[in-house]
């Protein structure tokens, strides 16, 4: 028989229970009151963003100089600088006139203008023509192109607001003076009512600077995949500070402008060397998310302000680019020129975009990419026709800079443009290509005559640069920053979707140590085998405990009420 | 013959809730800490990083509560390692509980521990749980390294005693809860924790005091 002693309810237990959800509770209402309050980036970025009409104290249709009969482009630019007397000085000093990274010593050449090579159509050099009716200039149609003539600025390219004017697409610049049609495409372009299109100046909208950029590289999304057409009317889940039904931001709202400088130009040197907002300094650039948003843009204490100082806003708030508009991701040059019945095939892919073109080769476009991710000083490095390349890999023309330990680099998110291009097989360079005919007999351009040791020659003899005669093709590939297309709050990357071990979209960044994607594998495997073993351990000892006594009873030996 | 039970008062109020709280708090930090280190997908890697780290930093403020208990009552004494009948001990759990023999170190109020409890509290309540406590803090501080003077620090290498804290933490678990099995009876030393009485076998020397029919006073 046993004899216990009655137990009472235990005293302490409700004690216990209540102190338990208190400190339950007090963590919860800390993280409910928390989330309720608006984060302090948004309400930084409310305020240096708030919406301010524009003022302008003339109405340049009463203008006299602007009523003048104009012919020409450069007739009207006179006409704006018979007041805006120093604007085409100031012009001429920016990368928007001269193509050329203003922070690298000029001998270098390096800028579109000079010897840069990208992998879409290379480089300018004897196809100035075609390359140049996004120079926001007139006349660059050879190298003979004079920089420093002020009538040659192209103001209404920038300006002008009916939308009806358009520089033709091989004009080196210029609109036409009659119409003409594009067989091509089956666009008609027509001369511009100038009058009317120089009285609509005003600060450059939406439509003027995507005019281009949303065009870069002659076509919708070719180049940047986030930026394309889709950005002229975006709703607010493309972007949320262009969308319509959102903070309907213009570009250069955030590509602050000073002495016709514009914000945001990316080359040898980063487009903000500083981070700070405009709290610290009201008359910086809002350039960068830091400036409207602060470095501490989160909810107070929440765990994403302390990845501000190694991961860019972009790279989770950009889950994709090009999300409504393909963009380009592949254009392979080495398949051009094939023919059928002799003549020039053109293919189109699943999403109607050009998959071949016999003067262009092979292309490759996607929707809602997914970047990949760099380490990124703000600096990108470019490789020009005169650097040596290695052909037996990939060449990067241009690739973010940037390594774990420089304090100033940020993981960052990029597009990677792949292709095939020739290049000089003796020489080890790449090689500039003539494309673009120059008159309707011009066999050196591969555009018309198909030969690539007639274009490449042509190309490099016209830059003065050495070519052996030997060619070959090897892949390259080409970075661009993405930045625009910033999604709602609702849609950024979730934190799983990098830290973690399988398909984390940062498995290619190395130097810096991230809960959930990196695990030591020899600990983890003893951690698992001792918590493994202890439980073997425990069960077989509980076994063990079960079944002696059973033994000990037969024997008659000592009972155990229990196990 | 089943020998008479008694009810000793071992544990007090504070020292129950206390035992409860920790073990809440670890068990939590347990589940999303190996969530955070990708071993399952549960709460989301979010979520379980946000949980982690604000129960870990109830932990820390708790603990400091106990260690203030530990001082001010003078139970650090229970803690003080010791090898008197560490052998016997060892000897009973690896042969003697199979034979039905009594436990060579019967707990009584001022001795609750074991000499083998006694090293296994003070490595997990002075190194090991400090230790959890300390590379977590600096994890959660990661951004201020700087500012702490702390700079030299290796995230991956804090990483790793963090991670094998928490499986020394995990061993310890399974099989101190097979241990409370091991009382007067199944469910004898869990009883006690909740209530603070423990059933011991009648041939205990427990003084007069400790008896239970004193309970009703409520205890410590």
């Amino acid at each position: 028989m046993r004899k216990v002693t009655t137990i009472h309810p235990p005293a302490g237990l409700p004690w216990a229970t209540a102190c338990v959800l208190l400190a339950m509770a007090t963590v919860v209402a800390a993280a409910a009151s928390a989330q309720a309050a608006q984060a302090p980036g948004r309400v930084l970025a409310q305020q240096a963003t708030r919406e301010k009409s524009l003022w302008i104290t003339s109405d340049h249709a009463r203008h006299e100089a602007l009523k003048q009969p104009f012919a020409s482009g450069p007739q009207v630019t006179q006409a704006c600088l018979s007041c805006h007397n120093q604007a085409a000085l100031q012009f001429h000093k920016t990368i928007h006139w001269t193509w050329m990274d203003p922070s690298t010593a000029q001998s270098a050449q390096l800028g579109k203008g000079g010897l840069s090579i990208n992998n879409f159509c290379v480089n300018i050099q004897s196809n100035e023509a075609r390359c140049t009716s996004c120079h926001a200039g007139y006349g660059w149609k050879d190298k003979n192109f004079d920089f420093s003539d002020q009538s040659r600025v192209d103001c209404l390219v920038c300006h002008e607001h009916t939308g009806t004017y358009k520089k033709y697409p091989a004009g080196a610049g210029n609109p036409v003076s009659a119409p003409t049609l594009i067989t091509g495409n089956g666009k008609t372009y027509l001369p511009p009512d100038y009058n009317k299109v120089a009285q609509s100046v005003s600060r450059p909208s939406r439509k003027n600077c995507g005019t281009c950029h949303f065009s870069g590289g002659g076509g919708d999304g070719v180049k940047h995949g986030d930026l394309d057409a889709s950005l002229f009317k975006p709703n607010k889940a493309l972007d949320v500070h262009m969308g319509l039904d959102g903070q309907n931001f213009d570009c250069v709202r955030c590509h602050s402008t000073s002495l016709h400088h514009i914000a945001g130009r990316v080359y040898a040197t980063p487009a903000a060397t500083e981070r700070k907002s405009l709290i610290e300094d009201d008359l910086t650039s809002k350039i960068t998310c830091e400036s409207c948003h602060s470095d501490a843009p989160h909810k107070n204490h929440a765990k994403a302000n302390d990845h501000t100082d190694r991961v860019a806003c972009q790279t989770c708030h950009i889950p994709a680019f090009a999300r409504v508009n393909p963009t380009k991701m592949w254009w392979d040059w080495s398949k051009a020129g094939k023919k059928k019945d002799g003549k020039p095939i053109a293919l189109k892919d699943e999403l109607g975009k050009p998959a071949y073109m016999t003067k262009k080769g092979e292309f490759r476009w996607a929707r809602n990419v997914k970047p990949e991710y760099y380490w990124y000083n703000g600096s990108i490095r470019h490789v020009t026709v005169k650097d040596k390349i290695d052909p037996s890999r990939p060449v990067p023309l241009s690739e973010p800079v940037g390594t774990p330990n420089d304090p100033n680099a940020r993981i960052f998110p990029f597009k990677v443009h792949r292709g095939k291009l020739p290049y000089d097989k003796v020489n080890k360079t790449l090689t500039i290509i003539h494309l673009f005919p120059k008159t309707k007999d011009d066999k050196a351009a591969y555009w018309k005559g198909y030969d690539w040791a007639k274009a490449i020659q042509y190309g490099m003899d016209y830059a003065g640069l050495p070519y052996s005669g030997e060619f070959d093709w090897v892949e390259t590939s080409y970075v661009f920053p993405t930045t625009h297309m910033v999604a709602p709050r609702e849609n950024v990357v979730a934190c799983g979707e990098c830290h973690t071990a399988s398909g984390s979209r940062l498995a290619g960044i190395t130097g810096v140590y991230m809960p959930g994607r990196d695990n030591i594998r020899w600990l983890d495997a003893i951690g698992w085998l001792a918590a493994a073993g202890a439980l073997a351990g425990v069960l077989l000892h509980g076994l063990t405990r079960l079944f002696t006594p059973m033994l000990q009873n037969k024997d008659g030996r000592k009972e155990k009420s229990s196990c | 013959m089943l020998k008479n039970p008694v009810l000793i008062y071992l544990y007090s109020r504070y020292e129950r809730f206390w035992h409860w709280l920790q073990s809440l708090l670890i068990i939590v930090l347990l589940i999303t800490g190996f969530e955070v280190h990708n071993a399952y997908r549960l709460l989301g890697f979010g979520r379980a990083a946000d949980v982690h780290n604000y129960i870990g930093l109830s932990w820390l403020i708790a603990f400091a509560f106990f260690v203030f208990w530990l001082a001010t009552t003078g139970e650090w004494r229970q803690y003080v390692p010791t090898t008197k009948k560490m052998f016997e001990v060892i000897r009973y759990y690896s042969y003697g509980i199979f034979k039905g023999e009594s436990h060579p170190v019967p707990k009584r109020r001022d001795a609750k521990h074991n000499p083998l409890q006694r090293l296994t509290y003070l490595a997990l309540a002075a190194f090991l749980l400090p230790l959890q406590m300390l590379t977590g803090f600096l994890f959660w501080g990661y951004n201020n390294w700087q500012a702490w003077g702390v700079g030299f620090l290796s995230l991956k290498v804090l990483a790793v005693v963090h991670t094998m804290g928490a499986f020394a933490i995990l061993t310890f678990l399974i099989v101190h809860i097979y241990m409370t099995t091991t009382g007067h009876k199944l469910t004898s030393h869990i009883k006690a924790m909740i209530t603070g009485w423990e059933e011991m076998e009648d041939e205990t020397v427990v003084e007069d005091w400790e008896r239970a029919r004193r309970k009703g006073s409520s205890g410590f």
